[in-house]
């Protein structure tokens, strides 16, 4: 991963100049996140159902749809808001190792609940 | 010892040292204190970090002193509880995790780069004042009359049953972890955006690969510890919470959240030693470190790894058996790097021209300790094993082994290696290495004998124990005795060499990094001009080429 | 090195060019120094993701085990505030992003009343945040200092919140003592979210102060930039506690 940073960076302090981020684009994007909320609002007082996957295995749609919002909305503010469409790659690169790090969090200790349920051998 | 030595100093009757140096340039106690200057905070991380250290050290005579006889003779069982306890907090805490990257690395990092300082100075200062705090809340709560529930503060001991000081404990935790997020931070940035013209990512000594790596792991693991410590602290207070099983909550989430951090802060502590031990490998045996690339990468593979097996402190705790035995196959893969770089050291040595000064003979030192470290890792990584050998005193030689025989070696050489840079004089040669041979032999027979009383069975954290283990404990605290003398005979020298030690020049070691080719101590400023890194790291030809050009240019 | 070699060659060290004031000495650009100050912030924020990762986890596996108790206490919750405070957020968002944009085109009015903006933006949050904290003390739904079970008990106890969600079922005492879990981790997450909101007003109050007297429009933006960063993570934060606190089940 930093075999990548040491290639690009001498480049980018040339290459990269300083963006400016138009209104028009931040307008866009309050409205899109303004949306976004009464969506999931909106999303939330209806009953969407459930998908069972397979058995043991269920995939409540309302809760999922309420996160995908959440993380369209993040991306956005991300990707605008914070000038990361417009940074080095050194900067998406942070962002993802954040992104990746709070998964193995979340994930790798999920494993643990989810075959706890399975009993033993 | 081998009479063959690579030390070369200036002319003993005409040097002196730089008059205009890093330590002389201001005077004052608000001097030291408001200092943005590296190399000062890295001496007064040096000064905190050996008094602290002095505390555990102590705390760990008591526990040895303790464990001589199988009856509590010396203290009650709930003082031994405190004790060890406190042993544990202030030696992982306020020594370990600070203590490579906190002083040498402070010290070093940006004169290898290149760089005039860290990054951000002041917050590299607040840093150390972090840490002074969390200092303070510690002996308080020493004072205060100590806690007693493991370093490890398992829930719903400390939610629960205990009335001990675990909130200002908790929150000298807390505020030690930001101390060492900002020292990683600080780190990161340096190391990416700080470098010298020339000096690429693979010029970089690898020292600085071992710290940008934990540096890595002190950025991501250390705030779920700091969140970690909060709930329980709120649980303490307002009665309610996440972690204990009366209130519906679940101790095993706070294992898990614990070792999210606490496994990685393993290699935190590690992974800094390593960097050293690179140096000092490849300074005296005089060749280029054998597999540069692998070694740069496998610190950072240690440090993605280190994320992803953290439940292997778990499996006798209730974790499911699917997932121990996918953490069990992860901690497997974790030994990989870790060879690769006892591979590449040993094949370093090869053929080189080795000498024997005393930061080698740490180096030696934590090769072989080390390497016992980690295979007993492997045991206790695999499930089955694991189960028999876990909560005894083999898991007790098993970390002393990487910590004290692998990083507290690895320190000491370090300081050593570091020494003339860092104050200008040599330390005396004779009595040093007569201290590491000291530390060394007192080591082994301090926790040689756990690994034998772990697989016998004897529990650890036990202030009293049955007597058929007692001649192997009677061995134990023997050895302890050694090893204090080890430690403290660095000390008493280091400072007397402070005023009576041989002025060390330029380059003692013949070595190539870039902090020594200014120098000792070095200016505020580290170079008089920036420098330009046109040679690859370790490159010993470079060095001989430069010296026969000034040679050329003096004559 | 003898030292009158030393003394003049720490002579030629101090001899550095100009450079404008807000650049440290240690580093050679203001780019450079633009550069590190940005990544730092960035890292920063990455122990900010960590910190709350661990309050997320231990949510995500709280409300699988008690998910009856967590619905129905998540209706205490007046979803016409959280949705305001949510819109509140995100305009204080934009105007912050508005700010940035004014230092980079230096613009100093359009700069202080944009800081301006999303300061009182960033109270009103915190001034909702304290009226729906003030409504769960009256009904004694702090846990550990205030705290009564009968909402969860006996739904019909409590009609203002009946009338809407007429199907809440009493819940088992066991489970009706499980929402005290629920609103100890909606104190610990907004709570923690509300400290990052008060250090962030603080810090834009020093900054509306530092831009009048035309501190960031000079072309020297990375402060304001920065600062943009972590408010846009606060904003970030309550984006995902707003759904998961309090849209768990309505329907």
């Amino acid at each position: 991963m930093s075999e990548h940073d040491g290639q690009f960076e001498q480049k980018e302090e040339h290459e990269h100049e300083h963006h400016i981020v138009s209104p028009v684009i931040y307008l866009a994007i309050l409205l899109a996140l303004l949306v976004g909320t009464g969506l999931t609002v909106w999303a939330s007082f209806i009953d969407l159902g459930e998908w069972h996957i397979a058995p043991g295995l269920t995939l409540f749609w309302n809760p999922a749809v309420a996160l995908a919002i959440a993380c369209t909305k993040m991306v956005l503010v991300v990707l605008f808001f914070m000038h990361v469409k417009y940074s080095t790659k050194l900067t998406k690169l942070t962002v993802a190792c954040g992104v990746f790090t709070f998964l193995a969090l979340i994930g790798m200790t999920m494993t643990d609940y989810f075959s706890r349920a399975w009993g033993r051998w | 010892m081998s009479a063959a030595t690579i030390v070369s100093l200036p002319d003993q009757s005409t040097a002196r040292i730089p008059k205009m140096n890093f330590l002389t340039k201001e005077n004052g106690l608000l001097s030291w204190l408001l200092t943005g200057d590296h190399k000062r905070i890295a001496t007064l991380y040096l000064i905190s970090i050996t008094f602290f250290f002095f505390i555990g050290g102590s705390l760990a005579g008591l526990i040895r002193l303790e464990l001589l006889t199988p009856q509590t003779s010396l203290m009650a069982a709930d003082t031994y509880n405190k004790v060890f306890t406190m042993h544990g907090v202030i030696m992982v805490f306020l020594f370990l995790v600070p203590s490579v990257p906190a002083t040498i690395g402070n010290f070093v990092i940006p004169m290898m780069v290149g760089a005039k300082d860290l990054a951000l100075p002041k917050v590299n200062l607040l840093s150390w004042y972090l840490y002074i705090i969390a200092g303070f809340m510690v002996i308080y709560t020493m004072a205060a009359g100590g806690v007693d529930t493991g370093w490890t503060f398992t829930s719903p001991l400390s939610t629960h049953y205990l009335n001990t000081h675990v909130i200002s404990t908790g929150l000298a935790i807390f505020v030690a972890g930001f101390s060492s997020i900002f020292t990683g931070l600080n780190f990161i940035v340096t190391i990416h955006k700080m470098r010298c013209p020339g000096m690429t990512w693979f010029r970089l000594p690898l020292f600085v690969w071992a710290n940008y790596a934990a540096s890595i792991l002190m950025v991501l693991g250390t705030p779920v510890l700091a969140i970690t410590l909060v709930l329980v602290v709120l649980e303490r207070t307002v009665h309610i919470g996440v972690f204990d099983p009366a209130y519906g909550g679940d101790p095993i989430l706070f294992q898990h959240l614990f070792w999210f951090y606490s496994h990685p802060a393993v290699y935190i502590m590690i992974l800094p030693g390593m960097g050293v031990i690179s140096e000092v490998i490849s300074t005296f045996s005089r060749k280029r470190v054998f597999g540069y690339t692998a070694v740069a990468f496998s610190s950072v593979a240690i440090a993605v790894f280190g994320f992803f097996v953290w439940a292997h402190h778990m499996f006798i705790m209730g974790i499911s058996n699917y997932a121990a035995l996918v953490f069990s196959l992860l901690t497997m893969l974790v030994a990989v790097p870790s060879a690769i770089k006892i591979f590449n050291w040993a094949f370093t040595l090869y053929k080189g021209s080795i000498t024997f000064e005393t930061p080698m003979l740490y180096a030696f030192g934590f090769m072989g300790l080390f390497t016992i470290g980690g295979m007993t890792g492997v045991f206790l990584g695999s499930t089955g094993t694991d189960i028999h050998l876990t909560e005894t005193y083999f898991i007790v030689a098993h970390f002393h082994f990487v910590m004290v025989g692998g990083m507290l070696m690895a320190f000491l050489s370090g300081i050593h290696f570091w020494w003339p840079k860092w104050t200008g004089r040599m330390y005396p040669e004779k009595i040093s290495q007569f201290a590491a041979v000291v530390t060394f032999i007192g080591f082994n027979f301090t926790f040689f004998p756990q690994f034998i009383l772990g697989t016998l069975g004897m529990p650890r954290r036990y202030a009293a124990y049955p007597p058929e283990f007692q001649a192997l404990n009677v061995f134990s605290t023997a050895g302890a005795t050694i090893l204090g003398v080890g430690y403290l005979l660095p000390v008493l020298y280091l400072t007397w060499s402070l005023k009576y030690g041989a002025i060390a020049g330029n380059n003692p070691w013949q070595a190539t990094g870039l902090e020594w080719q200014t120098q000792s101590p070095p200016l505020t400023e580290n170079f008089l001009e920036t420098p330009i890194m046109d040679h690859e790291a370790y490159d010993y030809e470079w060095l001989e080429q430069q010296q026969q050009k000034e040679v050329a240019s003096v004559g | 090195m003898s030292d009158s070699t030393a003394i003049s060659n720490s002579a030629a060290a101090e001899t550095h060019h100009e450079h404008p004031p807000y650049q440290r000495h240690h580093f050679e650009t203001v780019e450079q120094q633009a550069d590190t100050t940005n990544f730092a912030m960035w890292l920063f924020l990455l122990t900010e993701v960590m910190f709350f990762g661990g309050l997320f986890t231990s949510y995500l596996i709280m409300r699988n085990w008690y998910y009856p108790a967590f619905v129905e206490a998540s209706h205490q919750l007046n979803i016409g505030w959280g949705t305001a405070n949510t819109a509140v957020l995100i305009m204080s968002s934009f105007t912050m992003a508005m700010g940035v944009w004014s230092a980079e085109t230096r613009r100093k009015g359009a700069l202080v009343l944009c800081l301006s903006l999303t300061f009182v933006l960033g109270l009103a949050f915190l001034g909702i945040k304290t009226i729906e904290y003030h409504e769960k003390w009256e009904k004694h739904h702090v846990p550990g200092l205030n705290w009564s079970d009968a909402s969860f008990l006996n739904p019909a106890s409590d009609p203002e919140v009946h009338k809407d969600y007429p199907g809440d079922q009493p819940l088992a005492p066991d489970m009706a003592q499980k929402a005290q879990m629920y609103f100890f981790l909606y104190f610990a997450m907004t709570g923690m979210h509300a400290l990052h909101m008060i250090i962030g007003i603080s810090i834009l109050g020093f900054m509306i102060v530092r831009a009048r007297a035309g501190a960031y429009t000079t072309g020297h933006v990375t402060y304001v930039e920065n600062f943009g960063l972590y408010w846009h993570f606060v904003d970030i934060i309550w984006i995902f506690l707003f759904p998961l606190l309090y849209l768990i089940s309505r329907h």
